[in-house]
């Protein structure tokens, strides 16, 4: 019963380089011939996680989890020099909030019982935020609360370090939008966490439209309830260097989660995503949809996909895609899905990585019917995110994001 | 009248150890109203032709001149010429993800229109000139060429044709690749084009097969990369029953 499909589809052109490391040899499990499984996601989700930084080694950048990450660029935030300027003069950010009727936005301390309920940070940089970050910020949806007007966090940075943590608690049965905005300038690392009551709702739109020479990590950990769903989708245009890492776990069965991503990259940037989905529930499901595109020398997008259907979660559909496409030379594209399945017993499971190229045969074939290079670069570019972005469901963030990449285009044609 | 005028035309293209010379003189005036085949054997240069009229990048136009209505084509970009009325309908159309077929012919019709179609006109537009070509409606929701049979291809071609009504129509090897009913279905199509008397073609084929459906005026024998005999209908017949063994033969090939 188990449809396992193996995906992995990857076009080399002229500078771009594809990752796809051992795209097609990651299975495990029953059927694989393979008893003890030693892969990458099971190193991550081992990786004991912990909320005090100094249980963490230094990275060195030859981690698994760290390889692609320009470790100069991360401006100290793994090494503790982040953590000792903010010591001795934290960055502020101005931060607005949008409210709806019945939402609560409270500031508390680390001793507050709901930090750390949806997850324990991972790695150095996510232990660094959570052992420095002065205040958290918790936004409640009460129960059976379902909201017509989005919530909205408007984060803007003005310079400096700054660790933050945000809780965004949406109670059972409840349904919300909640917008997190990121613009301006600073070195930034935060957890995010999100839970998502019984029954509940939630759509959670993070954006990163940073300054250029912004530095932001995340971990945005999410718990989805029984029968509970989530819809996380991540935006990333500006900033020097951003490394956003969403994880996903089940509180019961016959949760969901969507998990859709939309990145541009512009010349040297340095864009990564990596997610985790942790299927250890039966009966949940799960959809990943990553897409980016790339223009400019040394633009570097990451891409790593992990789910994992260990042996409990029985009745497990999952995909997972990501999509680049590499507008100009020079830009470099690194895409890993990693499928782990532990059980056969599953509805299905499934990835899928595809990175290609705008290339003359398609310019000239637009060109060939009257459009000019620059109107047939966005076409093809507007129409290649268009697709994911009218699944996000909220009309205004939809436009808002149409518009944004419009400006990204303009900005690249020229 | 629309005349195209080509004349002493050289087009080279880069391959290892230097460019390489294909096309070697081509001299072929095409007016509005006229059907020219253009045939000969694989590697004669005949595509070469069609795809160095459009402005491919590929080819390097070495001397002779293309001239539109007076209007010199060789210094026009590849969207300038379609916008001047050239269109090339190609053997291998590309795909291109992540644009609709409806949004595509609908950008291509502005472009080469200069105006946007009122929308409540293009639709109807679009949906008659499909279902001449027997497409299924959904067709206009997928994304160019992504997915399509052979045939969906050309008849995709047809019908970009038929909306956007060219001067000058280059069909390279539009018949290849085709079965019979398809075959028919886009000669149709190409027919309903040429009985407006608007366009001049340039149908560029290996097979005489075509022919049997689209009746040219003017059937040119291309051989070693330029136009060796010239002739009407009947030239297609001995074609037909002679191959062109005689023209490779004959030292016009290398």
């Amino acid at each position: 019963m188990a449809d396992v499909q193996n995906t992995s589809g990857a076009t080399t052109a002229g500078s771009i380089e594809v990752g796809t490391t051992g795209a097609g040899d990651k299975l495990a499990g029953p059927g694989t011939g393979r008893a003890t499984v030693q892969q990458p996601i099971d190193a991550r989700v081992a990786v004991k996680p912990s909320f005090d930084v100094n249980d963490f080694p230094l990275p060195t950048g030859r981690e698994e989890d760290w390889r692609f990450t320009p470790m100069h660029r991360l401006g100290g935030l793994h090494d503790g020099t982040a953590a000792a300027a903010a010591r001795a003069g934290e960055g502020t950010d101005k931060i607005e909030l949008a409210l709806p009727d019945g939402v609560t936005a409270e500031t508390v301390g680390r001793d507050d019982a709901r930090l750390g309920k949806a997850g324990t940070p991972v790695d150095r940089v996510a232990a660094q935020a959570f052992s420095a970050f002065a205040q958290a910020l918790v936004v409640t949806v009460p129960k059976e609360t379902v909201l017509t007007e989005p919530v909205k966090i408007d984060v803007h940075g003005e310079g400096g370090v700054r660790f933050a943590h945000v809780v965004i608690e949406v109670k059972p049965f409840a349904e919300a939008v909640v917008v997190l905005n990121h613009t301006g300038s600073g070195t930034r690392a935060a957890n995010v966490e999100l839970l998502v009551g019984d029954g509940a709702k939630l759509t959670f739109v993070s954006v990163q439209d940073w300054e250029r020479d912004a530095v932001y990590t995340a971990q945005q950990s999410a718990l989805v309830g029984r029968d509970a769903s989530l819809k996380s989708v991540v935006v990333t245009f500006g900033g020097d260097l951003v490394r956003i890492h969403p994880r996903v776990r089940y509180a019961g069965p016959g949760g969901e989660a969507e998990l859709f991503g939309l990145y541009f990259a512009d010349a040297g940037q340095h864009l990564e995503h990596r997610l985790i989905i942790d299927h250890d529930t039966p009966h949940c499901r799960s959809n990943v949809v990553y897409k980016g595109a790339l223009q400019g020398q040394d633009a570097h997008a990451v891409w790593v996909g992990d789910v994992l259907i260990r042996a409990a979660a029985e009745g497990t559909d999952t995909y997972e895609h990501n999509r680049n496409l590499v507008l100009t030379d020079g830009a470099r594209v690194d895409s890993i899905p990693n499928l782990e399945i532990e059980t056969g017993e599953i509805v299905g499971a499934g990835h899928a990585s595809a990175t290609g190229r705008f290339d003359d045969e398609q310019l000239f074939y637009l060109q060939a019917r009257g459009i000019p290079a620059d109107e047939a670069r966005r076409l093809v570019v507007r129409g290649f995110f268009a697709e994911l972005v009218q699944q996000i469901g909220v009309a205004e963030i939809q436009d808002h994001l149409m518009e944004k990449i419009e400006a990204e285009l303009e900005a690249a044609v020229g | 009248m629309a005349t195209l005028e080509i004349r002493d035309l050289h087009v080279s293209v880069d391959a290892e150890g230097g460019p390489r010379e294909i096309l070697r003189g081509v001299d072929l005036t095409v007016k509005q109203g006229e059907t020219h085949a253009i045939m000969g054997p694989n590697g004669s240069g005949k595509s070469t032709l069609a795809y160095s009229l459009a402005g491919h990048p590929k080819y390097t136009v070495t001397s002779g001149s293309v001239l539109l209505d007076g209007e010199n084509v060789l210094e026009m970009s590849v969207d300038e010429r379609s916008r001047a009325g050239v269109f090339l309908a190609m053997q291998y159309p590309v795909e291109v993800p992540g644009v609709s077929v409806s949004n595509f012919l609908r950008t291509a019709a502005t472009a080469v229109r200069g105006e946007a179609p009122k929308l409540r006109t293009w639709v109807k537009e679009v949906k008659e000139a499909m279902a001449a070509l027997q497409m299924d409606p959904a067709f206009a929701e997928r994304n160019v060429n992504e997915g399509f049979s052979g045939g969906e291809k050309k008849r995709h071609e047809i019908l970009q044709l038929e909306l956007l009504k060219p001067k000058i129509a280059i069909l390279d090897e539009t018949d290849s690749g085709l079965d019979v009913d398809a075959l028919r279905i886009v000669s149709e199509g190409i027919n309903r084009v040429r009985s407006t008397g608007e366009v001049g073609t340039l149908l560029v084929t290996h097979y005489t097969r075509i022919l049997r459906y689209i009746q040219p005026d003017y059937v040119h024998v291309f051989a070693g990369g330029r136009i060796v005999e010239s002739g009407g209908a009947e030239l297609a017949d001995k074609l037909e029953n002679e191959g062109y063994e005689a023209y490779v033969k004959g030292g016009a090939s290398e």
